[in-house]
């Protein structure tokens, strides 16, 4: 049984996120929804974190890829989730849900698609490429739907409306425990090592043999991944997207949460993202001095603790020999 | 054919403003080795102090005549831009010189929504009309094309200071040393150069250019708000990349290249097929290109990296 204590843990993860879901109709509306934020928060902060934290690179256009899931599971669902559901044998829970399932995996295979088209011009070279690549992604992408015709399956400036509400408790959080369980397993396998080589010493870790091209595409391109699937997720839940929802600003948003939480440390991500959630929803009133506070977070946060707040190393357990 | 040259022309005066971003950009990577995520928004500022110096000082240019005017608030508003360059680089990235890329990377980030963000609740997130500091006339005698005062203003002065950019950069000990270290760091400081006045000569020299950007863009399209830095400096960075990042004739390269190629883009677009609001992504089509075929850039080095 030991060796199954993480696979363990993801059931019981899933089993209690069905558990909450099937009674979530007793939860206040406005905390549900929140809490809907926060585990949508915690995909995209995880997988943001196995680009910028434990492969050392930096993204900065995830809500780009969030973009792309977005629209490619709304387009999906709007354009043939009817006849899908017909297909599966009318309207049910089970056809409803295959559905969704079908619409997320396509935007999330969406949005891992842009991930390798943009991140292998840009991870071959050393540097901060990437950064630059990603902010123009993020700022094109939204330039692209923005001119695309009002009448087309993009909508144009004004987005996509009237997506049906399927994001509900499981699918959100079993999801994020998907996504938590996948990438701590990919960090802690071979390809995980590959990730730590490339963030410490890519010189040393290509003379030793790794391929660190290879990894770096694998990081990025995962990580847009479930990007793409909070996206969707996102899309489900709010049922209208506009292309200013995925602007830059939201991008920072995560970045904050990673950099908050400590790069490379899952833990300290996932908290970072809970608490900031929170936060943002109570403190609406003082929106206009968020960013403000935020870039001097991550301006302080550099020179006096660039590790996070909570560093990996606090949750690292030694191996007993 | 005269539809042709005039969008060439277009093209040129623009992207003399990001050539002189370009320029901002690329000696900074030159000397730090890391791109300075706030330079789009100096330029940004930029636009500001001159609107706001031209307001204080309002009285007195209205007595002078415009060149002189248009030259006192340039000079101002580049002198107090490096001020503020100088002072962000003491206060954000100094403490940050041996620590990794990463980290100046994300303060940088920080430094550019900390300004555009204090900039929004300075300034207001409104647009804000420049004041028409050059005479809006045409200028004849150029066969059928039309050019205003404005853009000839705005190339005389880009390339005034891209040469003067040159002698300070060549003829120098400032530049010298700007040059030494660049290309070694610590050979230079063994030689009596102080990296760090050279480094904050820099930050001021770039931001000066940037401000100046600041000004000439604002006059050509005159309405300014917080947010005004983010394309211009994202595509004055791709120019940057294009003409070999450190290499600053090949910045200025990049900044015509660029500016012609999206005002071309925008100029032909229904011949092309393609809608004209596109014309924001062809610099970062051009980004991809390059990164996939000559890193370098069009007139860089190929840098080979020492363990």
């Amino acid at each position: 049984m030991k060796h199954y204590k993480s696979q363990l843990a993801l059931i019981v993860a899933l089993a209690v996120s069905l558990g909450v879901s099937l009674c979530s109709s007793s939860i206040d509306d406005y905390y549900l929804d929140i809490m809907l934020n926060v585990g949508i928060n915690v995909i995209l902060a995880v997988s943001l974190n196995l680009v910028n934290g434990h492969t050392g690179q930096f993204s900065l256009g995830h809500a780009a890829f969030m973009a792309v899931g977005a629209y490619g599971s709304s387009i999906v669902t709007l354009e043939m989730g009817a006849a899908m559901i017909r297909v599966f044998g009318g309207s049910s829970w089970f056809a409803e849900g295959l559905t969704f399932l079908i619409a997320l995996c396509v935007g999330g295979l969406c949005a891992a698609l842009c991930g390798w088209i943009v991140g292998v011009p840009s991870l071959r070279l050393r540097g901060d490429y990437l950064a630059i690549v990603t902010l123009g992604f993020n700022e094109i992408i939204r330039v692209v739907l923005q001119n695309t015709s009002g009448d087309g399956p993009f909508g144009g400036a004004l987005g996509l409306k009237g997506i049906e509400p399927y994001t509900n408790f499981f699918w959100v959080f079993a999801t994020a425990a998907i996504a938590i369980y996948t990438i701590s397993a990919l960090v802690n396998s071979t390809y995980g090592r590959g990730f730590l080589a490339v963030r410490d010493d890519e010189i040393a870790g290509e003379s030793m043999g790794v391929n660190t091209v290879r990894y770096k595409v694998i990081a990025f391109v995962t990580g847009s991944f479930f990007a793409g699937l909070a996206g969707g997720l996102y899309a489900h839940l709010r049922t209208t997207i506009s292309p200013e929802g995925f602007n830059f600003l939201k991008s920072v948003d995560v970045v904050v949460m990673v950099i908050l939480g400590g790069m490379g440390s899952t833990v300290g991500v996932i908290l970072a993202a809970v608490v900031l959630t929170v936060l943002n929803e109570f403190l609406r009133d003082f929106e206009q001095y968020r960013m403000i506070v935020f870039s001097l977070l991550l301006i302080v946060m550099m020179i006096v603790r660039p590790q996070g707040l909570l560093p990996a190393t606090v949750f690292q357990r030694r191996k007993q020999a | 054919m005269s539809q042709f040259l005039q969008q060439l022309l277009n093209g040129l005066f623009l992207g003399s403003i990001y050539a002189l971003i370009a320029l901002g950009y690329t000696m900074v990577y030159g000397v730090l080795r890391f791109i300075n995520f706030a330079h789009g928004d100096v330029f940004m500022l930029g636009a500001f102090t001159g609107l706001y110096v031209n307001k204080l000082l309002a009285p007195v240019l209205a007595a002078l005549p415009w060149p002189v005017a248009i030259l006192i608030v340039l000079v101002l508003s580049m002198a107090i831009c490096a001020a503020l360059g100088i002072l962000i680089e003491w206060l954000a990235y100094r403490p940050l010189r041996d620590k990794p890329r990463l980290n100046v990377l994300i303060t940088a980030i920080g430094v550019s929504l900390l300004i555009e963000y204090t900039g929004q609740l300075v300034f207001g997130a409104t647009q804000r009309p420049f004041p028409a500091i050059i005479p809006k006339v045409n200028v004849g005698g150029l066969g059928g094309l039309t050019v205003t005062m404005t853009q000839v203003i705005v190339a005389v002065t880009a390339v005034a200071l891209m040469i003067g950019l040159r002698f300070i950069v060549m003829k120098t000990k400032m530049g010298m040393a700007m040059r030494a270290l660049s290309l070694n760091p610590t050979a230079s400081s063994l030689m009596g150069v102080n990296n760090s006045v050279v480094i904050s000569f820099t930050f001021g020299l770039g931001s000066a250019l940037a401000a100046a950007g600041g000004i000439l863009y604002a006059s050509l399209y005159p309405s300014i708000e917080p947010f005004m830095g983010i394309l211009p400096g994202l595509k004055a960075f791709v120019a940057a990349v294009l003409g070999g990042i450190g290499n600053i004739p090949g910045a200025a390269l990049g900044g015509l290249i660029i500016g012609v190629t999206e005002t071309l883009v925008a100029g032909y677009s229904d011949v092309l097929g393609i809608p004209s609001g596109y014309r924001d992504g062809v610099a970062f089509v051009i980004l991809i290109l390059i990164l996939l075929f000559k890193p370098s850039g069009l007139l860089g080095k190929v840098e080979r990296e020492k363990v």
